[in-house]
């Protein structure tokens, strides 16, 4: 069986990487693959490479507040690609009324500033297990 | 907390400590490498009589929404004391989009202000005086379009360049660092931050264009030794560069600033602030050859961290912000920010601010700090933490230099990679225990959390379409002759290699966007991507 197959980035114009490539970095040590684009990559980058890729998870970070447009933006290319099965996670500065938001538009699980990092790993690891057990 | 056996006790930066200091343990000709505060090598502050002749300049860092919502946030700040501003803007002026721009769909004034023409930087100033207030712009990609818009709404209320005071950021290289809103690759990116130093070396006589940073490594995940590494290594490089155009070091050097973090580990910090000092005087003279001591004194902005600031019991986070900007005042910083407690949820709240300024003022007035200046000279530790944290980040330049200095070696992704390891190692201490945090890993309380929550920040929703609105009239009403003609001055500019300055100014008077402007550098430079760290 493969490992599990995790595609992260960052959208929007956001730069603040420092979250994110530490939960790759973790993510890796604890057996994912891990695809990580990189700052500034629109919606529909990110869906493709998570469906040329063939990820079990999509996780993205946003610390500029913009967070709710951008999940919509992304949930909304995600679907329109086929891609429904394919959980959505959502990292940064995440006032906790928008993490029920969020959850209520489908983002499968919010991690905001302050979240345990091992508590990350062992959450999108477990996302993205049952991804792959359905596929 | 963590059961492993304890290991030698050290900085944060991994210097170690021993349990007592004495004598024996600063080496001689202490004086040698102290001197007084003022003179040569500045080790005790770049003035004489620092904070007895006046107190440091507060400066909260503020911005969001239109010009007129953070013109507003300004006036509330300089009511409350505050000593100068600081303009944060949003991420499509940092990025060189307008705001109607694709690009900046749900970004518009939401990290900072949005500023399309230098109609809003004119808004943003509406009744403070530019002759009077001494301004800050974190800005960098797009910081000679900036520079070009704020002249000119400096122009519009009578006053001359050379009143003008203040700092750009406009330091590229820690862009492709840490802070990531860079736009063009390294080498245009250069040359447009030496552009604005060239400029203002002959204009603007009391404007710092450029404050060499290695706030945002720190903030990024490097520790304190790397980030005095990285600072040093950049300031040689834009030295290099400009003296690479003919300039001459003395002629430019005085107009340096820099911009350190001042974290959590007081006594480390304090003297990363004294080494950073002797460093910098060491570096202008021995390898530059300074003839003038201004060209040595090294003076510089700190930013509290907003990185040791937890979401978890935010109060806690005042305490904190008043241990960081104790250590910037004990360091001898020139002007000083500290973060909102609520930094970890979103934009600072009013109430939020105002605690950040009454902090930095009840340690200006009330604790008695600021009677003497380098009231920690001779201490026997501090004196042996300077010494070993100039060494250490001594070894660590001389790594980078050998890697080929700071442009080579962020091209490569050298330095990116310490940072994003050292973030990694220090999130994993915190996750395991080994490293406390009060509320996070140790002392945690889940109760009552929510009533611990601030207020949070609003930003109105209508802010973005009539900003938008707003900036299409005024590109409307423009004499589009003028405008056109002041492109293609431009984009010769561009093209031929001369400085872009001039022809910015006669960009924004003619209502040229900051998009439109930064599309004439896109089609010449073009646009940079990181390469993957791994």
């Amino acid at each position: 069986m493969r490992p599990p197959r995790i595609v992260l980035a960052k959208p929007g114009l956001d730069g603040h990487d420092r979250g994110i490539k530490v939960i790759a970095m973790a993510l890796r040590d604890a057996g994912a693959e891990v695809i990580y684009l990189g700052l500034r990559r629109s919606v529909a980058e990110i869906v493709r490479a998570a469906d040329d890729d063939d990820a079990d998870v999509i996780g993205i970070s946003v610390l500029s507040g913009a967070h709710l447009e951008l999940a919509a933006d992304l949930l909304r290319e995600r679907d329109a690609r086929g891609l429904a099965e394919v959980p959505v996670v959502l990292g940064g500065t995440i006032p906790t009324a928008d993490a029920e938001a969020l959850r209520a538009l489908g983002v499968a699980a919010v991690y905001p500033v302050g979240a345990d990092l091992f508590e990350v790993v062992q959450g999108v690891l477990a996302i993205a297990a049952r991804t792959h057990e359905v596929a | 907390m963590s059961a492993e056996a304890p290991g030698p006790v050290t900085t944060d930066s991994g210097l170690p400590v021993e349990a007592v200091y004495t004598a024996a343990d600063v080496a001689d000709d202490l004086e040698g490498r102290l001197g007084l505060p003022g003179e040569p090598p500045f080790t005790r502050g770049p003035y004489p009589s620092m904070y007895r002749g006046q107190p440091w300049t507060m400066r909260q860092f503020a911005g969001f929404g239109s010009p007129e919502e953070t013109n507003a946030r300004y006036r509330f700040l300089l009511e409350r004391g505050q000593t100068a501003l600081s303009v944060a803007f949003d991420l499509p002026t940092q990025l060189g989009y307008d705001s109607g721009a694709a690009q900046a769909h749900a970004e518009v004034g939401r990290v900072g202000v949005a500023i399309d023409t230098a109609d809003d930087m004119a808004d943003l100033f509406d009744g403070l005086d530019l002759g009077g207030v001494s301004v800050n712009f974190t800005i960098n990609a797009t910081a000679p379009i900036i520079l070009a818009t704020y002249l000119v709404a400096a122009e519009r209320q009578g006053v001359g360049y050379e009143r003008l005071a203040g700092t750009l950021q406009n330091d590229i290289l820690k862009e492709f660092l840490a802070r990531k809103t860079y736009i063009f690759p390294p080498e245009p990116s250069m040359r447009l931050s030496c552009d604005v130093i060239e400029f203002a070396t002959e204009h603007l006589p009391r404007f710092n264009p450029i404050s060499i940073t290695g706030y945002h490594a720190r903030e990024a995940g490097c520790d304190a030794v790397q980030e005095l590494a990285l600072t040093m290594a950049s300031a040689i490089a834009y030295s290099d560069a400009l003296l690479a155009r003919g300039m001459d070091f003395d002629g430019f050097a005085p107009r340096l600033s820099f911009h350190f973090a001042t974290t959590l580990d007081l006594f480390e910090e304090v003297a990363k602030l004294r080494a950073a000092r002797r460093m910098w005087f060491r570096i202008a003279t021995e390898r530059f050859g300074a003839k003038d001591p201004r060209s040595g004194r090294l003076r510089f902005f700190s930013g509290n961290s907003g990185t040791t600031l937890t979401a978890q019991q935010p109060l806690n986070n005042i305490v904190r912000s008043t241990l960081q900007c104790l250590g910037a005042v004990l360091g001898g910083a020139q002007s000083i920010h500290v973060m909102g407690y609520d930094e970890a949820f979103e934009i600072p709240s009013e109430e939020a601010v105002t605690l950040s300024l009454r902090t930095q003022q009840i340690i200006a007035l009330e604790s008695g700090v600021a009677r003497t200046v380098d009231p920690l000279a001779g201490s026997y530790f501090v004196e042996r933490l300077t010494d070993d944290i100039e060494s250490a980040a001594g070894a660590t330049l001389a790594e980078l230099e050998a890697a080929g200095g700071a442009v080579i070696a962020i091209e490569r992704g050298v330095p990116q990679r310490w940072i994003a390891e050292s973030a990694y190692r220090t999130e994993r201490e915190i996750a395991q225990g080994v490293r406390p945090k009060v509320g996070v890993n140790v002392y945690v309380d889940d109760a009552g959390a929510e009533a611990l929550t601030p207020e949070r920040f609003h930003l109105d929703a209508g802010i973005v379409e009539r900003q938008i609105a707003r900036t299409a009239g005024r590109v409307a009403a423009r004499d589009p002759r003028a405008h056109a003609e002041a492109i293609a001055a431009l984009d010769a500019a561009v093209r031929e290699g001369a400085n872009v300055m001039p022809p910015l100014i006669d960009a924004a008077r003619a209502v040229a966007t900051v998009g439109e402007m930064s599309d004439v550098f896109r089609a010449t430079f073009g646009e940079f991507r990181e390469p993957n760290p791994w």
